[in-house]
């Protein structure tokens, strides 16, 4: 390459960098929240919905795809994962492999009937599956209906890591969190990503260049689903169960809420998001019912006063896109 | 240079080319030949057609009636993604820009397209680093190596345009498609578009729709005339002047 590629790069090099210590700086203080006495259980559950908020971020943020039914994802891995825990008795590895697997297969089919759809249809079309998914998990004999499955066991992963150990869990969870927020950050910044920003900012002209969009919101789509299954998989091992929360609608509603606060299309904002709603289920959850109308208030607070979130707001500030 | 073969002269044909929305015939029975290396416009009076023509070529529309030939190959059925592949591509009247993007990175998605990669998500996208002096290049051409960092958004409106035509220089096409090139440019800069579309036309055939009829008169080799959806006349542009239909159409018959 010539030597004026070098000063003539996009803005990329830098803000890469600037993400780059971000990342750094929260993998440390994550790692070190042992230490703090922080309730783990708290932090690990925080973690796996950052993981799904990231991974739903993906289709929205960079794809431009609003899916109104990502609880499918987390709940279909979920169900999964706990089923050949507990009724095969495989070991953890896996059973997050099975549940990840589950979850990239519904992506396959449901990407397929959804994806020509634009906008809000798009929306209708992937909530109205989720709907569909729900009621055949409350009637299907092996999600134990209402009851869900209880006392999964956590085993020994690889064998000799100890995951029924709480500190030890913690890392494992931490790592499979980094590990797709690392994978997620790749994509939108590979030529994969390059093109899919391209169709979110004008696909009409997308496609006059030959690109045939439909291909690329059909991969973008199944990465989201597989990795917000990875969540829903690791998330069996720290809540120990699997129930119909995880695949109600409302579900899919808080991850919209997660993302939304944190700030849409940023790398880090679901992060953030995905801590300040589950934060204010843990803390506030001695005002019972009221936890429902407080996010309630805090969500208009939101789209009325910050609309770029939270980490949106700061690297505007700072006009760094973080 | 005779008739030696069809499709060497003329690189893009259409017969009895039709367009109907319930009832109403937006394009009727639209003929047009294309000869290869020249400017043709598309010209006509509002709601003439125009850009509904335009959409059916470009395969953004599908006619109910009628067939194109492209380079000899009917591309009648086929849709938008696989025509511009042939290198028949379009622009639109809004311009069409990937707002925030810088515009070397406009111009590079268009580079990607051809040259792979574009489905590796696991890469870095530092591998498109390849492309930034071919990308550079066409800025450059167009004029806009100043703008190579600055988003597409924050681009005076005229340099989009420009910006656009740069990307669509990137795929190489054989022939390009121009919607309304000049819609809502000042002088200034709709003589520096012009001198870009003579420029490059000596390397591309062009069809473009336009208003401006200085624009159309300086610029173009031949023009067909449309009103409500048809063909009304076609030549150049000291022949239609003298052409009283057309006048007609343009000015109503009072004025004529």
């Amino acid at each position: 390459m010539s030597a004026m590629t070098d000063d003539t790069l996009p803005a990329s090099p830098r803000t890469l960098r600037d993400e780059m210590i971000v990342f750094a700086a929260m993998a440390v203080l994550l790692a070190i929240v042992p230490a703090t006495g922080i309730y783990p259980f708290f932090v690990m559950q925080a973690l796996c919905f950052a993981l799904l908020a990231c991974a739903f971020n993906l289709l929205i943020g960079f794809g431009g795809l609003l899916s109104f039914g990502h609880a499918m994802f987390l709940g279909t891995a979920g169900y999964f994962t706990a089923h050949a825990l507990k009724e095969w008795g495989v070991s953890p590895e896996i059973g997050i492999v099975i549940g990840t697997a589950g979850a990239a297969a519904l992506g396959l089919i449901t990407s397929y009937v959804s994806i020509r759809r634009q906008g809000i249809y798009f929306s209708m079309i992937t909530l109205a599956l989720s709907q569909l998914l729900y009621f055949i998990y409350l009637q299907a004999p092996f999600t134990h209906g209402e009851d869900g499955i209880q006392g999964i066991p956590q085993g020994m992963m690889f064998g000799f890591i100890n995951l029924s150990n709480p500190t030890v869990l913690y890392y494992v969870v931490l790592a499979g969190f980094l590990g797709g927020f690392l994978l997620i950050f790749r994509t939108i910044n590979s030529p994969f990503g390059e093109v899919l920003k391209a169709i979110r900012e004008n696909e009409p002209r997308a496609i006059s260049l030959g690109y045939k969009t439909d291909q690329y919101k059909l991969l973008a789509f199944i990465l989201s689903g597989t990795l917000a299954g990875f969540a829903g998989s690791l998330k069996v091992f720290v809540a120990q169960n699997a129930s119909l929360t995880d695949v109600h609608w409302s579900m899919s509603g808080e991850i919209v809420l997660m993302t939304l606060v944190g700030g849409l299309g940023t790398i880090f904002g679901p992060v953030v998001g995905a801590f300040v709603i589950i934060a204010m289920q843990q803390y506030l959850a001695g005002f019972g019912q009221w936890v429902t109308v407080i996010q309630g208030v805090i969500f208009v607070a939101c789209v009325l006063t910050f609309r770029r979130g939270i980490v949106g707001e700061i690297g505007h500030y700072f006009r760094r896109s973080l | 240079m005779g008739e030696v073969c069809l499709a060497d002269e003329f690189i893009l044909e259409t017969h009895g080319l039709t367009k109907e929305f319930a009832g109403f015939f937006a394009v009727r029975d639209v003929s047009l030949k294309v000869r290869r290396g020249s400017i043709h416009a598309l010209i006509g009076p509002n709601g003439a057609g125009k850009t509904t023509c335009f959409n059916l070529l470009t395969k953004f529309l599908q006619p109910t009636a009628g067939q194109i030939l492209y380079k000899g190959h009917d591309i009648t059925a086929m849709k938008p993604a696989d025509v511009a592949r042939l290198g028949l591509v379009r622009s639109f009247q809004i311009s069409a820009v990937f707002p925030h993007l810088t515009a070397l990175e406009n111009v590079r998605v268009a580079l990607q397209r051809q040259h792979g990669h574009s489905f590796d998500f696991w890469r870095s996208k530092s591998v498109l680093d390849r492309f930034n002096s071919k990308a550079l290049e066409l800025l450059n051409d167009v004029g806009l190596s100043e703008f190579a960092k600055t988003p597409a958004v924050e681009m005076p409106y005229g340099r989009k345009r420009a910006l656009e035509i740069a990307t669509t220089l990137a795929l190489d096409p054989e022939m390009m498609l121009l919607d309304e090139p000049m819609a809502g440019m000042g002088h200034e800069d709709i003589d520096k578009i012009a001198a870009l579309i003579k420029r490059i036309s000596a390397k591309y055939t062009i069809l473009m729709v336009e208003h401006n009829l200085s624009v159309v008169a300086n610029l173009s080799d031949i023009i067909t005339v449309l009103t409500r959806g048809q063909v009304l006349a076609e030549g150049n542009y000291a022949e239609l002047t003298k052409d009283e239909r057309v006048k007609e159409a343009y000015l109503g018959a009072g004025h004529a």
